[in-house]
């Protein structure tokens, strides 16, 4: 399994499968953090961006997946000021240069991005910014692994484990992986090389028999990480239980905003009703989350399920499964 | 309380409604803005239309509407744009450019001294196309109800005897040829937008391609087909001759030319360069046998340096476009789907 959705774009744009003997088969993972946002908080997102006098601000993709009732494109249409940012500090010059409006950011995202809206809520205290807030939707990457192979549902020979998001853990906490589930793990860059480099050095240990974490992405990757991103997510988060899409509540695999700067905290400031979520009729997002079923076995994929018209969030996200099926896998995919 | 000298200096430096009023305000524009800058006979009447006579051959018309935002960037503004994008939708038909029209939709309250820069570039723009703007229009709308400036130009051209160019004409066999770089103008726009702060050296490729055209017409009576790849990228333009033509194209990644700015900027927000806009890059199908010719016709262009035979016209896997990866792996290359937006992890 390739956990990132940004290695299943970079092996159908590669054609790398076709390199590959048959029987050796890559399985996407659930590594697409806009793809496992659960829909009920999407619903809180759409429900806050309706609110007067607020602009909710996000990174790009989100603003496309459809919630229960509209997406946060779909509020903008009606009024709503909702903002792509490309970084958690736009958001915050946004709540600076607006201070009639209170600014929400739509903190999704693993541990990549966690640093930054750490960064952004210590800069808020710090310029004493008091009209943002985040909504904390940030996820961890080692528990929603050991989350699947514990359901055992389907079955994984070896992990291609994520390249960014181990820049900033390192490789040490995948480590109960192998221990736990004699499952091999290997941390790949993007790059093809570094992709056939990993499923390389994974057959390695599945023939001898000795499954370890290794890194193949040494020029990013050191086994203890980033020291000073881990301090900044260890401030002003802490770890919590989180609801993913398609896999549910998985304990101690979110993050949440700790008392200190609660004051930051969307969830604290606003009464958030949004109402009964409901998943869309016929996707199969959290099955392909999973890793138990390929976007081709989903009855809207190319139908009614495309890039223009997402039904699920596979279909909308750059690193979503149904994306790069649809952009890259050809007539079958 | 009257206003002061420098308030009014400062009232005087903006449009305001008064300048597409039609009346005093609107002439003394014209007069003092456009007639120095883009002075020619045909424009100098200020009749309600230009009345001009053409050579013999078939006449090819084109228009389009600017509204890129922001107005000025590196390689570039919204006038050059203007100019070159309408210069070139002629230049893809085959057609020589000769003259544009020019229409104008201002903001409120938008700087007098950025129209005269934008108005310069316009000039520039048409001078190096030597093509003129023999006629034009100006609106001003209230402050809210656009963007600071938006521009209409469309433009005539002449195709010549024996040109027969088209999205239809694509014949398995031909050879793809690509001007250059690919996603300059797309990822400069990005960069100025969204105010990313990458300090690459890129800018836009804006630019008229009239005069390279005319050097390849004249090396080949055989090009088939001359697209420039702008909005939705090169694949977008292929997929659209595929299915035109009812032709195949196969592409090599390897031999598509990047700047290695663009090329880590895309690699950084997860976008692909193929379907990253351009503004002053074609593509031509061209008979096999003269490709080599029309390749180093484009070469001694200033803007074809890095012409390059990126694949070629098949009649396999008709209406589809197929790259070989740098992995010697094949997949299928679709048009642009949804938005290009950066991806998060």
């Amino acid at each position: 399994m390739e956990f990132c959705g940004g290695h299943t774009f970079a092996i159908l744009k590669n054609g790398i499968r076709d390199l590959l003997p048959s029987n050796l088969e890559l399985v996407s993972g659930p590594g697409c953090p806009v793809c496992v946002t659960a829909i009920s908080d999407l619903d809180k997102a759409i429900f806050l961006s309706h609110l007067p006098q607020t602009i909710t601000t996000t990174f790009g993709d989100m603003v496309r997946v459809p919630g229960s009732h509209g997406s946060l494109a779909s509020a903008r249409v009606e009024g709503a000021d909702v903002r792509i940012v490309y970084s958690t500090m736009d958001a915050l010059d946004i709540a600076q240069e607006n201070p009639q409006s209170q600014v929400i950011f739509v903190g999704i995202g693993f541990e990549t991005t966690a640093p930054t809206i750490a960064a952004s809520i210590v800069e808020a205290q710090r310029r004493e910014i008091d009209n943002y807030h985040v909504l904390p939707l940030g996820k961890l990457c080692p528990p929603v692994m050991g989350a699947l192979l514990k359901m055992g549902e389907t079955k994984i020979d070896g992990i291609i484990g994520p390249g960014h998001v181990s820049t900033i853990i390192g490789s040490r906490p995948y480590e109960f992986i192998p221990r736990e589930y004699g499952v091999p793990f290997v941390i790949s860059g993007f790059e093809p090389l570094d992709i056939l480099l990993a499923v390389e050095m994974l057959v390695e240990q599945i023939e001898e028999e000795d499954p370890k974490v290794e890194i193949a992405y040494r020029r990013g990757v050191k086994p203890e990480g980033n020291a000073r991103a881990q301090q900044l997510m260890e401030e002003v988060f802490e770890v919590s239980n989180a609801n993913w899409r398609g896999i549910g509540e998985i304990p101690r695999s979110g993050l949440s905003i700790r008392e200190k700067f609660s004051h930051f905290d969307a969830l604290k400031a606003y009464d958030i009703e949004p109402g009964l979520s409901r998943e869309p009729k016929g996707c199969i997002c959290g099955e392909i989350l999973r890793g138990i079923k390929n976007p081709q076995d989903c009855r809207l994929f190319r139908r009614a399920c495309t890039p223009e018209n997402p039904v699920g969030p596979c279909m909308v996200s750059s690193e979503g499964s149904c994306a790069a099926y649809y952009r890259y896998g050809g007539e079958d995919g | 309380m009257p206003p002061t000298t420098a308030m009014a200096e400062k009232m005087d430096n903006r449009i305001t409604l008064a300048h597409g009023s039609g009346g005093s305000l609107t002439h003394k524009l014209i007069r003092e803005t456009f007639l120095p800058l883009l002075s020619n006979p045909l424009l100098g009447r200020l009749d309600d239309g230009a009345v001009f006579g053409v050579d013999k051959g078939r006449l090819a018309f084109t228009t389009d509407s600017y509204v890129v935002n922001p107005l000025f960037f590196p390689g570039g503004d919204i006038g050059r744009l203007a100019v070159c994008g309408t210069v070139n939708d002629l230049s893809m038909c085959g057609a020589r450019p000769l003259y544009l029209s020019l229409s104008l939709i201002i903001e409120e309250g938008f700087s007098q001294p950025d129209l005269q820069r934008i108005i310069s570039s316009v000039r520039e723009a048409a001078l190096e196309a030597d093509v003129e703007v023999i006629t034009g229009d100006t609106k001003v709308v209230g402050r809210g109800s656009a963007d600071g400036l938006f521009i209409t130009t469309s433009g005539i051209g002449i195709v010549p005897e024996g040109i027969e160019v088209s999205g239809t004409n694509a014949k398995a066999g031909d050879k793809v040829i690509l001007s250059g770089t690919l996603g300059d103008h797309g990822m400069t726009i990005l960069i100025q937008r969204e105010g990313l702060g990458f300090e690459g050296p890129i800018e836009s490729d804006c630019a008229p391609l009239n005069q390279m055209v005319s050097s390849m017409l004249e090396a080949s009576h055989d090009i088939h087909c001359l697209r420039d790849p702008t909005r939705g990228g090169l694949a977008t333009t292929l997929n659209e001759i595929a299915l035109q033509s009812e032709v195949g194209i196969l592409i090599q990644e390897d031999a598509t030319p990047l700047n290695p700015s663009v090329s880590a900027l895309c690699e950084l927000l997860g976008f692909d360069p193929l379907y990253v806009a351009n503004e002053g890059k074609l593509v031509a199908m061209v008979k096999a046998s003269d490709s080599d010719r029309v390749l180093e016709a484009m070469k001694e262009n200033k803007y074809g340096k890095r012409a390059t035979i990126i694949g070629e016209v098949t009649g396999e896997h008709p209406g589809r476009v197929v790259i070989r990866t740098r992995m010697g792996t094949s997949r299928i290359v679709d048009m642009l789907t949804g938005d290009l937006l950066p991806r998060i992890c």
